[in-house]
């Protein structure tokens, strides 16, 4: 009877006519009849008729087929676990790959004695399958009807069956694992509920973008990444250093580095000296320089010097996992490099932005496409003649040389403010105006905001696609700004020398003091009690960390003002000056210069890039860094889509932010290696102040791990840490990765190959059919297409296309 | 007596969103789509006011319910998309534009973000596909290209748009793109994904 069985299955794959159906559809309705005696549900039934109903399934023969034998069998009456069995089998035979094949159960009740343990296996593949597909059904091009259909009718055999599985002794706890699986799966989901109503900012980002389109408001995604990203350094500094600290350490007053020196202690409420980060603002939990270098405090025994220091690594750490995550996550989205290959087909179907929602937007956007038709063809038509390619490349090359003298003397300016700042500090604040004070600062501010100016302008010698321009555009300013970050941060160390020379001048200064004042109470009593001085008085030894986070924060506060004031000048101020004005002036205000401004996304990014990479930088020496950028990114937030929203009109040239993305991480990782560079530097090479932070009187800072492995882990733990930083162990250990990623790299490298061998191939066989074609005619065609196609290997394509000719 | 009128107003409302859950079934339509639940109650909303006589509120006898082409492409999400009228109908399973709420949530569904790529190009196929002949021939080209630049462009250099694009494109050599033809472009493509 199975053999007989098999051969009409195999007969009714082939997809029968339509006459067999009918045959079998009437022995099916009799066949409904018995089965209902047999204890079928009315689910099966419904499930069959819905079935009969769907005409969309092509294996909806087989599974008629199947139907009917298994009925045909059970008429006959075997044992109903047989016919299961028949079913897993049959599914097997059939080869799963089409998940449109509907597990036909008949509606027979399954005893789990009476199956033996491989046909419960089976009965399992099948459930686990039946669960698969209802993962994957979203990703499935079927009409609605036809998925909400497969849908319940598969919940259902899971819920059939699921609970049959579980057998004898195990029942118990399949379907207590059952039941949790569920659980589990209800509470992802209210979860995911939850995370999508939890993200801010979102109906803003939406409106945004369907007035300005993907690129802009890319940027304000950014924006709320980068936030994300700052709450939670944010968190571990506030968490775990300055509040443990400000609980738990010694208050303001009890020791000389957490007061106020008397000599400042009359201007220490100043608004200007507030603003300026000194007075009680410096002597805070704000600044490096508060921190005692107590090893534990308070009665939970914190370790505050390490915990100050693994927080300083740790943001450093996380923010690394974050960027190359999105990287990574980016980078599988992207396609497979820049081709050029199909420059007509993507303006084609991929130039619309479907999230415009704006009729001036569109507008522009259909202009834009146009133009951007009427350039390629322009470029398609023009035979590519280089006449004057000289001139071009001199031209190019001179660009180039202005933009390197550009580079170079904003460079140089800002060594020489910053020295004058120096020597301003030394003949002490108060001669100097307001601007002499803030040179550093604003001269940094200014050059960030007009060199790209210069810079635009110097690239019309360029001539170059503009998209090609907009790189070199990039590029330029995140030269700019990095050579300023640097020339700024090497103008610091020079001042972090001084104060170190000023250190051991004032060391010995102490010892002096000291030592008079020793004497002088020895000599007034003898059994003088131990001299008690007010914290005040005591001289102080120079703070250079501090001094560091001083400097970067107030670098920070002028770069956000900087912004700001652009922005409501350059934008808002200049918009109602051309709203208001209009009306009468000589010319056409709104048309013509200066008319609104656009929204300039890439400038936007790279400042936002900077400032994230000052921050990181900062860190280590101002814990209140995070908190400060916190506030900042929220209120650019709001402030930025206001202003996008009043003031700023679409962009005539739509560029897509896509390819951009990863450009942009690539740049904010760079950014995050080239500002923890020097934090480490200075951590790693110059020993802290001796009266100040919470490393005072180490010799280096990395010393508290050390402290920590020897007094708070049991004695074995530092011995095997001994001997793992043996240079012995450590070498082979560094040799080893080195290895490991050369080897990665390889593979990677060759795995591509084949990759591009499959994109290249098709390709190459069409252009080859087209040479064999020209010169030996249809025939030939075809048999130069064979022959390049058995070149290539298996390809989608490839079988496509045989298949297509066959 | 308030507090007691409260709780009850509560509880009905709360009743009344159970049923209304029920009736619309969001958590099916969760498993089929991209959609949270909150994000399908809201399609509903939507689909409402398009046209509140028509849209019941009420789904448990699964009522055949379905709004025509014409005031669908008038949602403002669609109304300036160049290909409003196509999108709508690839969705329809007439084939004439008329979208019932699962249609509709299905159409939202794809054109998401959180749809992926592979599923958006088939879409894509059909939506650019004007004549529905699983093909896109030349005229379909023309017709895209034509709807995309408004008619700007020349005959002449919408003839040589398309012929460049098959050029491009068709691996075949019929002249026109199939989908695997299509699928291949548009996989390489970077900016897809809007």
């Amino acid at each position: 009877k199975k053999k007989r069985g098999n051969g009409r299955r195999k007969g009714a794959s082939k997809e029968a006519g339509e006459g067999e159906e009918e045959m079998q559809v009437r022995p099916e309705k009799r066949e409904r009849g018995k089965r209902r005696r047999a204890k079928n549900d009315q689910e099966a039934k419904g499930r069959e008729r819905d079935e009969e109903e769907q005409t969309k399934i092509k294996s909806a023969k087989t599974t008629k087929t199947r139907k009917k034998e298994k009925s045909r069998k059970t008429e006959e009456e075997e044992g109903e676990g047989e016919s299961e069995e028949r079913n897993t089998k049959r599914k097997k035979k059939h080869g799963s790959a089409k998940k449109e094949e509907k597990e036909e159960d008949g509606g027979k009740q399954v005893r789990p004695e009476s199956l033996s343990p491989e046909e419960l296996e089976k009965l399992k593949e099948a459930v686990d399958e039946r669960k698969k597909l209802i993962q994957g059904l979203r990703g499935k091009p079927w009409p609605m009807k036809k998925k909400l259909v497969t849908l319940r009718e598969s919940q259902e055999f899971v819920e059939k069956y699921e609970g049959a599985l579980g057998k004898g002794k195990g029942r118990k706890l399949y379907a207590y694992k059952v039941m949790m699986t569920k659980k589990w799966m209800k509470f992802q989901r209210d979860f995911e509920n939850f995370k999508t109503a939890c993200i801010p900012w979102e109906m803003k980002i939406k409106e945004i973008e369907s007035h300005f389109g993907s690129s802009v408001a890319s940027y304000f995604i950014f924006l709320r990444w980068m936030y994300g990203i700052n709450m939670i350094l944010f968190g571990l500094t506030f968490g775990l250093v300055m509040v443990p600290e400000a609980l738990m350490g010694r208050p303001y007053g009890s020791i000389p580095r957490k007061t106020v020196p008397r000599a400042e202690e009359a201007s220490a409420m100043d608004f200007a000296v507030l603003w300026d980060w000194g007075g009680y603002a410096q002597y805070s939990v704000l600044f490096y320089g508060y921190y005692n270098s107590q090893r534990a405090i308070g009665w939970l025994k914190f370790r505050m010097p390490l915990s100050y220091f693994l927080v300083g690594v740790g943001t450093v750490a996380y923010s690394y996992m974050v960027v190359i995550r999105t990287m990574a996550r980016n980078a599988n989205e992207s396609g497979v490099g820049d081709d050029n290959s199909f420059n007509f087909s993507w303006k084609m179907f991929t130039s619309w932005d479907y999230l415009i929602g704006n009729p001036e937007t569109a507008d522009n956007k259909f202009a834009s496409i146009t133009t951007s038709f009427k350039e390629a063809i322009l470029e398609e038509q023009e035979s590519r003649k280089d006449d004057n390619i000289h001139l071009t490349r001199f031209l190019r090359v001179l660009a180039n040389f202005l933009v390197l003298c550009c580079l170079a003397g904003s460079g140089y300016l800002i060594y020489f403010v910053v020295r004058r700042s120096q020597k301003f500090a030394l003949d002490g604040l108060e001669n100097h105006t307001w601007w002499e004070r803030n040179e550093v600062n604003m001269v940094m501010s200014l050059l960030g905001m007009f060199c790209p100016m210069l810079f635009d302008v110097i690239s019309t010698l360029e001539n170059y696609h503009p998209r090609v321009a907009l790189q070199w555009q990039l590029g330029r300013i995140f030269a700019l700004f990095l050579g300023n970050l640097y020339t700024f941060i090497i103008a610091l160390m020079d001042e972090i020398n001084l104060k170190r020379e000023e250190e051991k001048i004032i060391k010995f200064n102490i010892t002096m003091w000291e030592a008079s004042l020793y004497n002088s109470t020895v000599s007034e009593n003898s059994t003088a009690p131990p001299v008690t001085i007010h914290p005040a008085d005591v001289p102080r030894g120079p703070c250079w960390e501090t001094m560091v986070g001083q400097e970067f924060v107030r670098l920070i506060i002028s770069d956000t003002m900087t912004t700001y004031i652009t922005l409501l000048i350059g934008d808002f101020l200049r918009a109602v000056l051309v709203r208001f004005l209009n009306y009468c002036w000589c010319w056409d205000l709104e048309a013509g210069f200066p008319s609104y401004s656009e929204f300039d996304v890439s400038g936007n990014v790279l400042g936002l890039i900077f400032n994230q990479g000052m921050i990181w930088m900062g860190a280590f020496y101002a814990p209140c860094l995070p908190a400060l950028n916190v506030l900042r990114l929220h209120v650019s937030m709001y402030l930025q889509c206001w202003a996008v929203m009043c003031c700023n009109v679409p962009q005539e040239r739509v560029f897509k932010a896509s390819g951009s993305n990863n450009f942009y991480m690539a740049m904010l990782l760079v950014i995050l290696f080239l500002s923890t560079l020097p934090a480490i530097y200075t951590i790693v090479t110059i020993p802290p102040s001796f009266d100040c932070g919470p490393f005072s009187g180490k010799k280096r800072m990395f010393d508290v791990i050390h402290e920590t492995l020897e007094s708070d882990f049991p004695a074995w733990f530092s011995k095997v840490f001994s001997y793992a930083s043996n240079p012995g162990l450590v070498l082979p250990f560094i040799l080893l990765m080195v290895l490991a990623i050369y080897y990665f790299t390889l593979a990677w490298i060759h795995s591509q190959k084949p990759l591009c061998f499959l994109f290249v191939c098709p390709k190459r066989g069409k252009q080859e059919e087209e040479q064999t074609s020209s010169t030996e005619g249809t025939n030939g065609s075809r048999g130069g297409q064979k022959s390049s196609l058995t070149g290539c290997r298996a390809t989608k394509q490839q079988c496509f296309i045989t298949g297509g000719r066959e | 007596m308030v507090v007691a009128t409260c709780i009850l107003a509560m509880s009905v409302v709360r009743q009344r969103l159970h049923d209304f859950m029920r009736m619309i079934q969001p958590d099916e339509k969760w498993d089929c789509t991209f959609f949270t639940r909150k994000e399908i109650l809201r399609l509903h909303g939507r689909y409402h006011e398009l046209a509140p006589h028509l849209v019941p509120m009420d789904y448990t006898n699964d009522p055949d319910c379905k709004l025509p082409l014409a005031l669908i492409v008038n949602m403002p999400e669609l109304k300036e998309n160049p290909f409003r009228n196509r999108i709508v109908e690839s969705f329809s399973e007439d084939g004439m534009g008329n979208l019932s709420f699962n249609e509709f949530v299905d159409m939202f569904s794809v054109l998401s973000e959180m749809a992926p790529r592979e599923l958006k190009a088939i879409y894509a196929f059909k939506i650019y596909d004007f004549n529905v002949d699983n093909y896109l021939c030349k005229e379909d080209l023309e017709k895209t290209l034509n709807k995309l630049t408004k008619e700007e462009l020349t005959p002449e250099e919408v003839e040589l748009v398309c012929e460049k694009t098959i050029e491009e494109a068709d691996l075949d050599g019929d002249n026109k793109l199939s989908y695997a033809d299509f699928e291949n472009m548009i996989s390489r493509a970077p900016d897809f994904l809007r």
